[in-house]
This record gives structure tokens, sequence and C-alpha cells, in this order.
């Protein structure tokens, strides 16, 4: 999937993905309110498809799980940056959404064409013909990204569980 | 093999005889914290579509804490949810009794060398206990409460030492102030932050609790400090047990990430400014400001001890003209205490207004959130852009006892002009 890039700094945090103010709105309201203070543009013109690219510890501060739902909830292809705070990390992937270490993303601008592969670890810049190499996805977590996220890979799990009891 | 507190912990909770950092390990949780915000109203949907029940109740503790005292529709009616489900789902239950982080180990629900998840990103509080507690999102949790299971990437451990003892007037919260300043918020890599020294095996329970709760603000995953004799006694005292506490330490020649050596006879009180606790830098070098809201709340800077020792500044005195001091005790039973005592009634002769045991205005909760372009100085323990309130709030991060000598002088003050003998510990 191609899209473009929202080019962002260092520290980004839970309150400004997912601002406790509209928490207790439904999804689409926070959504909509998503990095309004970093990037009042981005809930508007957000398209499916485009990638984050941002520096050190995205997502820190709260354990609050709509941070990442939002932007998964924009069509976010996938968020890359040089580090990730622990909470953000571990929910992006539990949610389906997909979160990648970079170590140099140098030579990325705000707005660049990108495709992001996830599970080859590339972000491709297609107008510059410059891939950013990603760090790959730890092991025992690619199978659940690749049913979607936590919630359809115990799914499985227990559909499984279930036949192998009703087997025996 | 010498191993960390963590590494032995999370062995133990994985069936293993040891653990190296990095490994991934599945491990068996000893307990699962969940709270009305993250809690039933976001895994109920979850157990239900995967279509199975708790793996334990007995191991499960919900806390009402963030829309308490559900002043808003919204928040009335999430508080009717969770109660409605910790009646069906039979889990202990503890409802307005305050802050989670404050009434899970008041409660006696945490022991050392437990494996503990909590629904909430200051969870590593626990780990001033010595449990290995870390907080976790919402669908992560349902996974827990399905399976009691979570995965781990065993973490290295980053070792604080505080030699010396911190001076009159200092407290846990200048001590992590100070190391986010230094170490910045991802200092903690998401690895073990482990405590140690003279002046922490001087702190109390309570103070411990404030410096592994803002392990958070570093960015670690969990904030441990060894058990010792205070640990056992505290949770004797609250009718819990320590149980097998003395191997939980980290034995010496265990490889760690990294280990920093700090001089807390030199710490002085901290403020952080706006809006970063990154942002700190000692009282003496904080810039003239003026503010209209102080703050004494949050499981970080409102417990028993928080509020002694601010009242010990406060008592006979006034606030500055044009401050409005606001205060919300951790808990029901640090409240209570605190009345006995006497605090309460300095606060209250003050002129304060006391809020309920809740998370309140941290959380940017309820009817006292910060209005637009108010400035507050806070006992909490991060102070994002927007967190408290309207997104042209400024909040400064300060101690229990910065913000009673602040709300006093009108300015941001040292507490240490306060102080007079043997008032504050
Ligand atoms: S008081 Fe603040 S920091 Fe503590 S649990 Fe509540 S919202 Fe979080």
């Amino acid at each position: 999937m191609s899209g473009r890039v929202f080019l962002l700094g260092d520290d980004i945090d839970t309150d400004q993905l997912a601002p406790g103010q509209y928490m207790k709105g439904g999804l689409d309201m926070l959504a909509a309110h998503c990095l309004e203070s970093a990037r009042p543009d981005f809930a508007g013109s957000v398209k499916p498809g485009d990638v984050i690219v941002a520096g050190k510890n995205f997502g820190m501060g709260s354990s609050r799980e709509q941070a990442a739902e939002a932007l998964k909830h924009l069509g976010l292809a996938g968020v890359v940056a040089r580090s990730f705070a622990g909470i953000f990390y571990r929910n992006a992937l539990n949610l389906g959404l997909p979160v990648l270490v970079a170590d140099d993303i140098g030579g990325v601008d705000d707005g660049d064409a990108v495709s992001l592969d996830p599970v080859a670890g590339a972000l491709k810049l297609t107008t510059k013909n410059h891939t950013v190499r990603l760090e790959p996805l730890p092991d025992n977590l690619k199978p659940m990204l690749a049913d979607g996220g936590l919630v359809p890979h115990l799914k499985k799990r227990f559909a499984k569980e279930r036949k192998r009891e009703a087997g025996a | 093999m010498a191993s960390t507190l963590a590494q032995k912990i999370i062995a133990r909770a994985a069936g293993r005889d040891s653990v190296r950092p990095g490994e991934v390990v599945t491990a068996r949780v000893d307990l699962a914290m969940i709270h009305d915000s993250g809690g039933p109203r976001r895994v109920e949907p979850i157990l239900k579509e995967l279509g199975v029940g708790l793996f334990d109740a007995s191991k499960v503790v919900l806390i009402s804490d963030h829309f308490v005292p559900g002043d808003t529709d919204e928040g009335a009616r999430i508080l009717e949810l969770t109660r409605q489900w910790a009646k069906e789902r039979k889990v202990a239950f503890h409802d307005g009794e305050g802050i989670c982080h404050v009434v899970l180990p008041e409660r006696g629900h945490l022991k050392p060398g437990m494996l503990v998840v909590g629904g909430d990103s200051h969870s590593p509080t626990g780990g001033a206990f010595g449990a290995y507690m870390f907080g976790i999102g919402a669908t992560e949790m349902a996974g827990v409460l399905a399976t009691g299971e979570i995965w781990l990437k065993v973490p290295g451990t980053i070792l604080i030492e505080w030699q010396g003892r911190l001076s009159p007037g200092v407290l846990a919260k200048d001590i992590m102030l100070a190391l986010c300043g230094r170490l910045g918020m991802d200092g903690g890599q998401y690895q073990a932050v482990e405590y140690t020294g003279e002046a922490i095996a001087a702190l109390s329970m309570q103070e411990r609790m404030t410096l592994s709760n803002m392990a958070a603000e570093l960015g670690g995953q969990a904030g441990l400090i060894a058990p010792d004799e205070t640990t056992a006694a505290y949770l004797e005292g609250v009718g819990g047990s320590a149980g097998d506490w003395r191997g939980f330490v980290t034995d010496p020649g265990a490889e760690l990430a990294a280990h920093h050596v700090l001089d807390a006879s030199a710490l002085e009180p901290q403020v952080a400014a706006p809006h970063s606790p990154a942002n700190a830098m000692p009282v003496t070098q904080a810039p003239e400001t003026r503010f209209e809201v102080a703050y004494i709340g949050a499981c970080t800077g409102a417990k028993y001890e928080d509020l002694k020792g601010a009242a010990a500044i406060l008592r006979g005195r006034k606030l500055a003209p044009g401050v409005a001091l606001k205060v919300a005790p951790a808990s029901m039973r640090d409240q209570q205490r605190a009345a006995e005592e006497g605090i309460m009634a300095v606060f209250e002769e003050a002129g304060a207004q006391i809020l309920p045991n809740a998370c309140g205005i941290c959380a940017g909760y309820g009817m006292d959130r910060l209005g637009e372009d108010v400035t507050c100085i806070s006992s909490t323990a991060r102070n994002f852009q927007g967190r408290m309130g309207a997104a042209s709030s400024k909040v400064w991060l300060a101690s229990p006892l910065t913000v009673a000598a602040s709300a006093i002088t009108g300015r941001i003050a040292d507490p240490r002009e306060f102080l007079s003998e043997g008032v504050v510990a």
C-alpha cells in the first residue's frame, strides 16, 4: 500500500495521540483530534496508506491504547520511528498496527511518497529511489501481526483448543 | 549464575531456572489490576468476542479511580458498568477507595517476587514492593484475563544507586524529576530500572512507591526496589504477607545494562517546566513563575506522607492571593489517617478545596480540569501539553512540599525556606 509521509519529531506522547478530553467520546471523535497539538493538519488530511515517520520514544506516556487505535482508525499503514515507548509498541502490535524501528531516518522528508512493507522490513521512498531499512519484527510477534492483532490471534488459538478438546 | 532481581522474578513466572536479557519468554501472571477507564468497558467486549471467562477471578483486582466521582453523565455510566462487571465476574473490587496504584498495596494485594500486570502506565509502582509490575493496554489485558499469560522480552537492568542521604525538604519526587532531567524520558529504554543505595534503603514505602511509579516517566518497563525489612513491615501492617522475600535481590556480579551512581546529599528540590518531566531543574534555578492553581494530587504526590509534609508547611499560613489550592488525597485510607491527625484540617483552614480520592485533574477528567491559559504547579507525575485540561494550560511539576511552599508564596518557591525543626522529614 502506498501513501505519503507525515514527519514528526521526538517524544510524541499519548496525550497528543489520544487527548484525554475526548477519551469519553467515541473513536471517531478521538481520531478527529489525533495529533492536533503537534500537527493540526493531520487528522483532516491523513489517508489510508500514509505512514508516520518519527524520532525517538514515539507513543510515550499513558497506556491508553486509543493512541494506537486512533492511528489505525485513520487508515495509517504504520509508524516508523527511531524508537518506541514500550507500552505503545505492545499496544500497536496487539491492535494490528505495524510499528517498526529504523536506526536511520535520514533522507525522509515530510510529504514524501512511500510504501511500507512491514514483513519485509522496508520503507520505500517511491519518488526518491531510497529505501529506509527497518529492524525485523521479533519472531514471536510475526504470527500475531499476520493474524491482524491479538484478538484474531487468540480467537484462532481458542478455536484450535476447542477442536482439540472436542476430538479428545 | 548471578541474576538481577528482574531476571529472578521473570524466570520464576516463566517456569525457568534462569533467563537472559533479550530472550523472549511466556510467563504466568500472578495478579492483574484493572481500573474503570481501561478495564471492564474495554476488556469485556473482547472477552465476549473470544467467548471465554477470566483465567482466575481470584487473581484479578478492579479499582475505580479515573471516573470517580462520576460527575459527568458519561463518567457515571462508566462507573455503573464497572460496578456491574465486578459483581458478574466476582473479582476483588475497590470502589472509590482511591487511586489504583496506592490502593493495590494498601489492601495487601502485592507481594515480593510476583509478576503483575496493570492496565495503567504507572503500574511500575508495584516494583516498590519487589514485584515485577508493568503497564499494558486494554487489548493485551483482555488477553491476560483470558489466558493468564503474557510474553516478555527479558529486560536488562539499569541500576540507579543513590549514595548518602537526602537532605531535609528533598523527597523521592525530587529524585525522579532529577533523573528525568538527567536521563531523559527514554532513559529507561523499556528495561528494568532498579533503585538502590543508602538513600533508598532509608525511604518509607510511600516514598519508594513514588520512585517506582515514575520509572514510567523514564520509559522503563518496571521500577524495582529489592524488598527489605521496611517492605515486610509495611505488608504485614496492611494484613498482607511479604512471603519469602529475602532472595529477591540483584546478585553481586549480575550483568547490568547500566549502573548510575549519584549523590543524594547534593540533591536539591526540583521543578519541571511545561510540558515535560525532563524539563527538570533545581527549584533554586526556576524562573520567577506565577500560577493560579496549586494541585496536591495523584498516585505520585498525595499519599499520606505527601499530605503530612505539605500540611507541615501550610500550617498557620495563608494561600497567596489569586492562588487556588486543590487537594485530592490519593486514597480514602490516607485521607482518614490525615484527618485523624489534623492534617486535613490544615488544608481546610488554609482555604484549600478538597477533591475526591481519585485521579481527577491528573487524568484531565471531571469538573476541575484546567481551563484555558491556566498555569498550575502540581505534585503529579507528568505535564504533557493538554493532559490536565486545556491545550493552552501549563503545568509545572514539583514535590508536594514545593507545591505547598509555592501556594503560600504565589510563585515557585523552595520548600526548605519553610522547614521548621522536626516538622518536615
Ligand atoms: S493519579 Fe494520575 S498518574 Fe496516577 S493513576 Fe491516576 S491518572 Fe494516572
